[in-house]
């Protein structure tokens, strides 16, 4: 008889899934091979805008190994237009979206024609025997200039450069009071604008797709994030029957809603490899990758917040522009709006409104990166925050506290309609605040102003909540989001007693297989090591809306634990039937049915036995089906609202603008953890990308619109040396809408980090005259804030530095 | 990405590296560590049609002393240049800098000589290279010729290197018993030099007898800044005097401007960079 | 062009072109895909194997170039079904998510023990500059290199030896 006594969930356990990972016996797309397997590579437009005049693939059709060479005009009848799964407004303009540009190209780095050849080596070849020519359009790259009347435009059939206007406003809504009023009574007014920068996802595994169409199921592999979205969009964009098509996500190297897409190359691989019928593989670049890949965040941010001069909020009015590129793809339109219910943040705001003009650009298309509309909201409103203390003559601190939702006023209904479920921003902040050694530094930041140190000290503090675990589907419903957001699994019990748990979460990094292990081995009282978690395979995982949104634990999970119900249920009434008992006497404890009121130690009958006994099915009781298998859809009532209190320490170099992290704290609460060792590498994971944000990357598109950013050598993914330490804790208020009281952490970091840093950035030179530096915070906007005392020194970078720069054209010497 | 295709050839010998180069002409490239040529290869930035492999060729590696001079092997790598004991006593300044070039995996590959060679004006070595009076021993079809350091770089990747020559090995005037500091100012630990300074000096009894200073990324090639070594000599080993003198740095400079750094930008972190290299190398 | 290249323990001979990269090499001709390419540039070192004993990007290296050599990849660690320590160490350290940088990160990390078998944080993160990870924010790969510094302390007999590796020769890529 097997039984768990110590519960699973909450233990430290380590992954299941590290000893493929750590020896190399990895199943990444681009490791597969199959026999006759040819390789596709891709030609890409250089031009952001221009008509496509002609194609000449004469020479690279001549070429060795090469197959076939496929331009638009060859696959126009049959490509379809790639899905946008979210028009946010009913009079949302959305152009065609064709995987392949058939006479139009709208961006940098836009497909113009594909190679197949033998091998990936003969496929590069081939693509320096096309000739394109192009006839320049106009370049549309300014979303403010793109508005203004008369503006060239990026699709001229849509008539404007405006895809949608979506609002939000609380005295409409009747969620609030109206902010225009607000702003007219108040006693302090705080308008800034702020630059969310455009960033690029750069998750490490490059993209690949391979097809094999020789089956009766077309068969693709693909480094995506959304195996069942991408089966289901494959089947409704081009017209193959869904029961025809399995896609399979095996390995999958990161995404962080990178690979949250149907992509124009998915579609490519498979429109190939069904018209050779022959397996197709396309791995992409580095460099493909970046500047074709979906960017994230890009917004120009229009706010104003009004309060009293004792430091209480009034409202909040935010008006932003978004940049959603050339193309509307899978969520594009939707990322600001994910944002929209999160300005107001953990404070009381009596009155909001909330306007996002969406903006086509001949710049590569905008989606989904880790927080997705969030981040955007928490630095909006994190740094003003700091900035009404300056105002109100405040510590930054106390201002966030008087405005705050206090841990007794739980569960709350705020300005925008959503009702926040639990937390407590009292005790993560009082814990970060002693981690910290606030008081401390502060007292070091006057000393070194007092001292004229060339160094200088700044504190940046983020008091941050999300929305996460999307999403309750009749609340998408009503954002008109074009799917549900529940989640599916399935419980299968093996005769021998071990568990297959199936889930329509895809992992690509997370720890799920481990995770799920946990919660299963308590639920179904079986051994961690006899649990195997199967998902990325829409066979044998059929059904699945897939991980992005924090959502697998809050919405996955529930899935697996509502499936583990019905298997208890099941095996109870089997396990009455063995032991002679009524199923109303029997219960369940770790693992064994016993007779109630027997004890612990009674004999009894475990959940192994009854899987072999069904599995014999001699001798069941009467209309009972051998079968325990279960499975379950789980959709939840709510979003989950992990939240948290972060703290920075950072050093100025007043002399050269270089910023040094020397400290960085945070507290988190994420509710119930299952596996605290996974659940603080997502924190430091996050953070480090929240960080980068603050610091190093920018997506930089120069005056053509081409990307100047377009390696890794430009791109600043920053390194180990490039991050400091972070100390991170956590407290515990459980959430109320889900059964394990979970709430979700993979974005928290990222989201909550930002701002952070800027305002210890801010916070150290502010007595020099700086009240804003544009992100990333480069040593040069750094000190150009300190010369000027500018608010908003820097600019826009429209060239990228050092990095290829110093990678000699002519091919250097020795 | 995938280089183009092209022939290769990897000589055992000087001279049949150098024959091998002439008959290939101006389409040969020659391969030293190739942390640089590779990448540029791979983007397809360039495509010669035959790579010449230096790496077949023992004697170009090592480094010896010959009278006041270190001689170091054009082939020698980053990693052997790092920990030799003759280039951490005589040349200080190089060891430091090389400690700074790119990556342990790119310094394990990555040679001096070619380094040099590349003649990239963010490249760490070049400036160290100048400010030590280094002679490069070049040898072409007609023999060896050495060119100073300071007629060796031209321009952008561009040095006085001919075609069908290779640069063998690298003669640096001892400095021994001088400190010195490489000052890199970068914006991620992997990335180029926005500007840094290599500067060494000999200080007697507290006095800057002597001083060398060279500029990274301040010119389409590297830069003495001889106002600073001037203003240097025959001065108090203070913080004063050296912050007075750094003040010199920029002069003279054309650096370039892109994202990172405009002109007045790096102008300014040279004087920066060049007072604490120089404070840091003189123990102020 | 003909190779003959011994990688994780065993001699291979093989007709190569001599553009072909030897992560290319190793993963097309050898079927060695436990070390992949990240980048372009040379900048994630996700490929780094062991050449003569010193870690290399393997993306920046031909494979005639490695005419002659002994290549240690992240699948030839492991030996008589005990994992190498620096594996162990990220395994118990928790210092990989999605794992596709970890091959590099860990030959690298065996790289920098060998010169330094006792790096303080400092020396751990610079040790690692040329590898990237968008994961875990780097903090429990540094762990897991101080762990496994720890670990293979005092010789720790064949534990240290696999550390050495292949026989260093000096100058290792020439």
């Amino acid at each position: 008889m097997t039984s768990t006594i110590e519960p699973e969930v909450g233990k430290a356990r380590l992954r299941k899934e590290d000893a493929r990972l750590i020896t190399g016996r990895t199943r990444w797309t681009d490791n597969l091979t199959l026999p006759g397997l040819q390789h596709m590579a891709v030609l890409r437009s250089p031009m952001a805008h221009a008509r496509i005049t002609n194609i000449d693939t004469s020479a690279a059709r001549e070429m060795p190994g090469v197959l076939a060479v496929f331009t638009g005009a060859d696959l126009a009848g049959e490509q379809g237009s790639l899905p946008c799964a979210w028009p946010i407004t009913e009079d949302m303009k959305a152009p065609d979206a064709p995987s392949i540009a058939v006479d139009t190209v709208n961006f940098a780095g836009e497909v113009v024609a594909v190679v197949v050849a033998r091998t990936a080596y003969e496929a590069a070849d081939a693509l320096e025997g096309i000739d394109v020519d192009y006839d320049d359009l106009p370049v549309v790259l300014d979303m403010e200039a793109a508005l203004v009347e008369g503006a060239d435009l990026v699709h001229a059939d849509l008539g404007t450069n405006k895809s949608a206007t979506w609002i939000f406003d609380s005295g409409e809504a009747g969620t609030g009071s109206d902010v225009e009023q607000a702003i007219s009574e108040a006693e302090v007014v705080i308008e800034r604008t702020y630059r969310q920068q455009r960033l690029i996802p750069a998750f490490m595994e490059p993209r690949a797709i391979m097809v094999d169409p020789t089956g009766e199921q077309l068969t693709m592999w693909s480094a995506t994030q959304i195996p069942h979205i991408l089966r289901f969009l494959l089947a409704a964009q081009l017209g193959v029957p869904e029961h025809k098509i399995r896609v399979i996500a095996p390995d999958v190297g990161g995404g962080f809603g990178g690979k949250l897409q149907v992509t124009p190359e998915e579609f490519l691989t498979f429109l190939v490899a069904r018209r050779l019928g022959k397996p197709v593989k396309y791995t992409e670049t580095r460099s493909e990758s970046l500047q074709s890949g979906h960017h994230g965040r890009d917004q120009i941010q229009k706010l104003t917040l009004s309060a009293r001069r004792d430091g209480t909020v009034t409202g909040l009015k935010v008006e932003l522009l978004a940049d959603m590129g050339a193309y509307l793809r899978l969520v594009t339109p939707g990322v600001p709006i994910l944002g929209a219910f999160m300005f107001n943040a953990i404070y009381k705001f009596p009155a909001y409104r909330f306007v996002c003009t969406n903006v086509f650009t001949n710049k590569v298309p905008t989606d989904a990166y880790r927080g997705a509309g969030r981040p955007e909201a928490t630095y909006a409103i994190e740094r003003l925050m700091d900035e009404l203390a300056v105002e109100v003559g405040m510590d930054p601190m106390v201002v966030r506290e008087k405005n705050w939702i206090k841990h007794e006023e739980f569960p709350f209904t705020t300005v925008c309609g959503l009702t926040y479920d639990s937390g407590n921003y009292e005790a993560a902040t009082a814990k970060a605040m002693d981690l910290f050694g606030y008081d401390g530094l502060r007292a070091e930041q006057r000393e070194r102003r007092e001292r004229g140190d060339t160094v200088q000290l700044g504190i940046g503090i983020s008091t941050f909540t999300e929305m996460c675990g999307l999403a309750p589907s009749r609340v998408l419903g009503s954002l008109s989001y074009g799917a549900g957001g529940w989640e599916h699994a399935a419980i299968r019990m093996l005769p021998t007693g071990k568990v297959e748990v199936v889930t329509g979460s895809s992992a690509h990094g997370q720890g799920h297989e481990t995770a799920w292990s946990q919660i299963v081995a308590d639920q179904l009282g079986v051994p961690f090591e006899d649990i195997e978690v199967l998902h990325g395979d829409t066979q044998s995982s059929h059904k699945g809306m897939d991980t992005y949104g924090s959502r697998s634990l809050t919405v996955g999970a529930m899935a697996v634990i509502a499936a583990t119900d019905k298997v208890k249920a099941k095996a109870a009434k089997i396990a009455a039937h063995m032991m002679e008992a009524s199923e109303d006497d029997v219960e369940f404890t770790s693992g064994t049915f016993r007779v109630r009121g027997t004890g612990a130690e009674a004999a009894g009958v475990s959940i192994q036995d009854v899987a072999l006994a069904v599995f014999a099915a001699h001798d069941l009781p009467d209309g009972v089906e051998p079968n325990l298998d279960s499975e379950a859809t789980y959709d939840p009532e709510n979003f989950s609202f992990p939240h948290g209190t972060h703290l920075c320490a950072a050093e100025v170099d007043t002399e050269t603008g270089q910023v040094r992290l020397r400290s960085y704290v945070c507290v988190d609460d994420i509710g119930k953890v299952v596996n605290p060792l996974i659940v603080e590498g997502q924190v430091h994971g996050g953070l480090a990308q929240g960080i980068a944000q603050a610091l190093f990357e920018e997506a930089v598109h120069d005056e053509s619109g081409t990307l100047t950013t377009g390696t890794l050598a430009d791109y600043l993914v920053p390194s180990a040396a490039d991050l400091p330490s972070f100390t991170t804790d956590r407290t515990e208020t459980p959430a109320t809408s889900n059964v394990l009281g979970v709430k979700g952490v993979g974005e928290a970091g990222t989201i909550a980090s930002t701002p952070a840093v800027v305002n210890a950035i801010v916070d150290a030179v502010r007595h020099l005259g700086v009240s804003d530096i544009q992100m990333p915070c480069t040593p040069m906007r750094v000190w150009q804030a300190i010369q000027t005392g500018q608010t908003d020194a820097g600019g826009l970078g429209d060239e990228a530095g050092g990095g290829l720069g110093s990678i000699d054209p002519s091919g250097g010497a020795q | 990405m995938i280089p183009s295709a092209f022939d290769y050839v990897a000589p055992s010998s000087v001279d049949e590296a150098v024959r091998v180069l002439s008959e290939a002409g101006e389409d040969a490239k020659v391969i030293a560590g190739g942390q640089s040529l590779l990448p540029v290869l791979r983007m397809r930035l360039a495509a010669p049609t035959m790579v010449v492999d230096l790496g077949k060729i023992a004697a170009l590696r090592g480094v010896r002393e010959d009278g006041d001079a270190l001689v170091i092997g054009a082939m020698t790598t980053h990693y052997d240049v790092q920990r030799d004991q003759l280039v951490r006593e005589h040349a200080g300044l190089l060891a430091l800098a090389t400690d700074t070039v790119a990556d342990p995996q790119v310094r394990h590959r990555g040679t001096f000589g070619g380094s040099l060679a590349h003649a990239d004006p963010a490249g760490d070595l070049l400036a160290p290279a100048l400010a030590l009076d280094a002679e490069m021993v070049v040898r072409g079809m007609d023999g060896n010729r050495t060119v100073p350091a300071a007629e060796f770089f031209t321009d952008f990747f561009t040095t006085a290197l001919r075609q069908g020559e290779i640069l063998v090995e690298v003669r640096i005037p001892k400095t021994t018993g001088w400190s010195a500091h490489y000052e890199k100012f970068n914006r991620v630990a992997q990335a180029w030099s926005i500007v840094a300074v290599a500067a060494t000096v000999r200080v007697d009894g507290g006095t800057i007898a002597e001083a060398r200073v060279g500029l990274t990324n301040m010119a389409s090639t590297p830069v003495r800044a001889t106002a600073v070594e001037q203003a240097l000599v025959g001065q108090p080993a203070s913080a004063e005097t050296i912050r007075a003198a750094a003040a010199h740095a920029a002069e003279g400079t054309s650096p370039p401007a892109d994202g990172n750094a405009d002109v007045a930008y790096r102008q300014h972190l040279a004087q920066v960079l060049t007072s604490r290299a120089v404070a840091t190398a003189a123990g102020v | 062009m003909r190779i003959t290249v011994t990688v994780d323990g065993t001699k291979f001979t093989d007709d190569v072109e001599p553009r072909q990269l030897l992560v290319h090499y190793l993963r097309e001709r050898l079927g060695k895909v436990g070390t992949v390419v990240g980048c372009d540039t040379s900048n994630c070192g996700a490929c780094t194997v062991h050449l003569d004993g010193h870690s290399v990007k393997a993306c920046s290296v031909l494979a005639v170039q490695a005419d002659g050599c002994e290549v240690t990849t992240i699948e030839g660690l492991a030996r008589g079904g005990q994992l190498h320590p620096v594996q162990q160490a990220f395994h118990d350290n928790h210092a990989l998510q999605c794992g596709f940088c970890t091959p590099g990160m860990i030959m690298q990390s065996i790289d920098l023990l060998a010169d330094n078998p006792d790096p303080d944080e400092d020396a751990v993160r610079h040790g690692l500059e040329g590898n990237l990870c968008r994961c875990t924010g780097y903090q429990n790969i540094v762990r897991a290199v101080r762990d496994a510094a720890a670990r293979m302390k005092g010789g720790a007999g064949p534990e240290a030896e696999q550390v050495a590796g292949a026989p260093a020769k000096a100058g290792g890529g020439q």
